[in-house]
């Protein structure tokens, strides 16, 4: 498996396709299932929220989703491949390019401008310095935060901070935007901005993967699926 | 992604915590400045030493009489004339050029109501080259001198001052040697430093034959001054001298030899050897000094890769694959060392700077190239522990850390 073949994976119509997939933490006595033979799948340009009580596993299926960490059993197709196939470096080249996150504690490199922040993807995928900024910038001013630029985290607020994050996700055009709880830590008038955010993306043709426990938010999904003790269920469509 | 990206990664790692990357390398800086230090102490030591042994006389060997131990049940014979007209035999000792015979003595030499405590050395014109004296103004005494027991006097130059003012030219005058009156031929060229035992600017060399009719009596000698052929020649020379003396003085083992040969060349290289010795468990010293140093890299880094864990979390989440990372901390580690190393160089430079005693520190150029080589090896061995922890980090475990 080369690189090129990660990056020239062909249209297939499901973006990530999930069979059997199992996670169990721990062993013996103390064993947690966290997730029991799930099956899930997600087209091209669909955007989906996950919800479920928490401790259900919905955090434990997006870390396996984005290659963050390995299911004890099951299959994993992402663009058509089987991720289990791949070895570190090539897993890595593969979050790369095909997949954004965005984390509820927005995980910025501190200390670190916003531009920097949102470069840093372009920099392991071995971009140049002059077409990395032109397009670092672009992807802030997507995100309303073109003035921005050289701020740091912290001198940026919780909302704005999640703004860069996305841009982050966003800047290497990824098959696949994985969200985990991004609104969690926001106040309503944040949250309003990035879930408008996020539909843009959706307009725009991006797939999308949410987890929240909010359901205002599950409500701007297409579809949504129930995470319940580890066992992945569809939502009565509205 | 480039060596360049990696190299601006690590930098930023280093200056975002700028006084403990300074306090790192600080380790560094003190033990490449020592090594570099302390070798140019070992080095300066011998060069000045070499050079100090060259103005003994290159290739002089000097026989001194001495008590045998108490098991050898005599006092010994002293040396004598007949000694020195032995060593001089060609067939015996083809490896001998000259041969003089010396008599030394105390004594107060005066001119008008100035007086000088003197060193009298009596001997033969050989000596002057055998003892690489050096002529300062006048004439050297001839064997006809010595024949003839003439009573003439080369002055040291701390005795011309004494006697006749600094600076003087005394040819032509008279001095009294312990109230005998000599005739000053000539003058010594300072000699500045000791050379050996006695200081030569406080002797006064006359011929032997005058010394002895006059001040001492016909007796036995004081030394005997060889020169060998060559400085390749000088250990044969030494080997002849010992044979013709043990059969001479009727001695059966090296313990009961009631003489002592002692040459510029041994000289050089027991010095040789002790300093190198001494160089060599200062460089040691030296050395532990650096491997501490080294172990406060691992140790920062080790912080540094648990502090960050969460960053290297990101940034495997972002894409960065293994070698990313390890390349990054790696380089951050070199980079300590590395410029610490250049530091430990200019420091320890600096060092070499002020002169201590009569001798300069020499800086060895293969010392500074090994310290700066060292230092980056130093990087690399003490830093892919933590570079190695940090890259195999699993991206969850990474993230999940607060
Ligand atoms: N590293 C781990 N080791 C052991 N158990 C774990 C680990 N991570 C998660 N679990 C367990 O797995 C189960 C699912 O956790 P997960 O984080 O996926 O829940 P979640 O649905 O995201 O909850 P929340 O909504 O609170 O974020 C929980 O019971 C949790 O205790
Ligand atoms: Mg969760």
């Amino acid at each position: 498996m080369t690189v090129s073949a990660i990056e020239g994976v062909g249209e297939v119509e499901h973006v990530l396709d999930v069979r059997g997939l199992s996670k169990v933490y721990g062993e013996g006595e103390t064993a947690v299932h966290a997730l029991r033979d799930v099956d899930f799948s997600v087209r091209r340009g669909e955007y989906v929220a996950v919800i479920g009580q928490s401790g259900s596993g919905k955090s434990t299926l997006l870390n396996m989703l984005g290659c963050l960490d390995a299911p004890t059993s099951g299959r994993y197709l992402l663009e058509g491949l089987d991720v289990a196939n791949l070895d570190e470096r090539q897993q890595a080249v593969l979050r790369n390019r095909q997949i954004g996150f965005i984390f509820q504690a927005f995980n910025l490199i501190p200390r670190t401008t916003a531009l920097a922040n949102v470069e840093l993807p372009l920099v392991y995928a071995g971009v140049g310095r002059r077409v990395r900024r032109e397009r670092a910038e672009a992807a802030l001013s997507l995100v309303g935060l073109e003035g921005r630029s050289d701020h740091r985290p912290n001198q940026l607020s919780g909302g704005q901070q999640q703004r860069v994050a996305v841009a982050r996700a966003l800047v290497t055009t990824p098959a696949l935007l994985l969200a985990d709880e991004p609104t969690g830590n926001l106040d309503t008038a944040s949250t309003t901005d990035v879930l408008g955010l996020f539909d843009r993306l959706h307009e725009a043709g991006r797939t999308i993967v949410i987890i929240t426990h909010d359901d205002e938010v599950a409500a701007r999904a297409e579809r949504v699926v129930v995470v319940t003790d580890g066992r992945l269920t569809e939502a009565a469509r509205r | 992604m480039s060596v360049i990206e990696i190299v601006r990664f690590a930098m930023r790692g280093l200056i975002a915590n700028r006084l403990r990357s300074l306090l790192t390398m600080l380790g560094i800086i003190i033990g490449i400045a020592a090594v570099i230090l302390l070798t140019a102490l070992g080095n300066g030591a011998s060069v000045y030493i070499q050079s100090q042994i060259a103005g003994l006389g290159a290739n002089s060997i000097t026989v001194l009489p001495r008590q045998p131990p108490e098991t050898a049940g005599t006092d010994g014979r002293p040396l004598t004339s007949a000694d020195a007209r032995a060593l001089a035999d060609p067939q015996g000792a083809p490896d001998v050029a000259s041969v003089s015979p010396v008599v030394t003595l105390s004594a107060t030499t005066a001119a008008g109501r100035a007086t000088s405590d003197v060193t009298v050395v009596g001997s033969t014109p050989s000596y002057f080259s055998g003892a690489n004296v050096q002529m300062g103004t006048g004439r050297f005494y001839t064997d006809a001198d010595v024949e003839a027991g003439r009573k003439v006097v080369l002055l040291g130059r701390t005795v011309a001052d004494d006697l006749f003012g600094a600076g003087s030219d005394p040819v032509g005058q008279n001095v009294l040697v312990d109230d005998v009156p000599f005739l000053v031929i000539g003058t010594l060229a300072p000699a500045g430093q000791g050379q050996g035992l006695s200081n030569p600017d406080e002797n006064i060399l006359a011929p032997l034959t005058a010394v002895q009719g006059s001040l001492t009596g016909f007796g036995n000698l004081s030394q005997i001054v060889v020169q060998a052929r060559s400085t390749e020649a000088q250990a044969a020379a030494e080997s002849e001298i010992n044979s013709i003396l043990d059969r001479r003085h009727g001695i059966d083992g090296v313990d009961a030899r009631d003489y002592q040969v002692i040459s510029a060349r041994q000289l050089a290289d027991v010095l040789d050897q002790t300093l190198s010795a001494f160089t060599l468990l200062l460089a040691a010293i030296a050395a532990i000094s650096l491997v501490v140093g080294g172990i406060g890299i691992t140790n920062i880094m080790l912080v540094s890769v648990t502090e960050r864990t969460r960053e290297i979390g990101i940034r495997k989440a972002l894409g960065a694959p293994p070698s990313a990372i390890l390349g990054q901390f790696l380089v951050e580690s070199i980079i300590l060392s590395v410029v610490g190393g250049i530091l430990g160089v200019a420091v320890g430079y600096a060092g070499t700077l002020v002169p201590l005693g009569d001798f300069r520190p020499v800086i060895l150029p293969a010392a500074v190239v090994a310290a700066v080589a060292v230092s980056a090896a130093i990087g690399i061995f003490f830093g892919a522990y933590p570079a190695r922890r940090a890259a195999r980090l699993r991206p969850i475990d990474a993230l999940r850390r607060e």
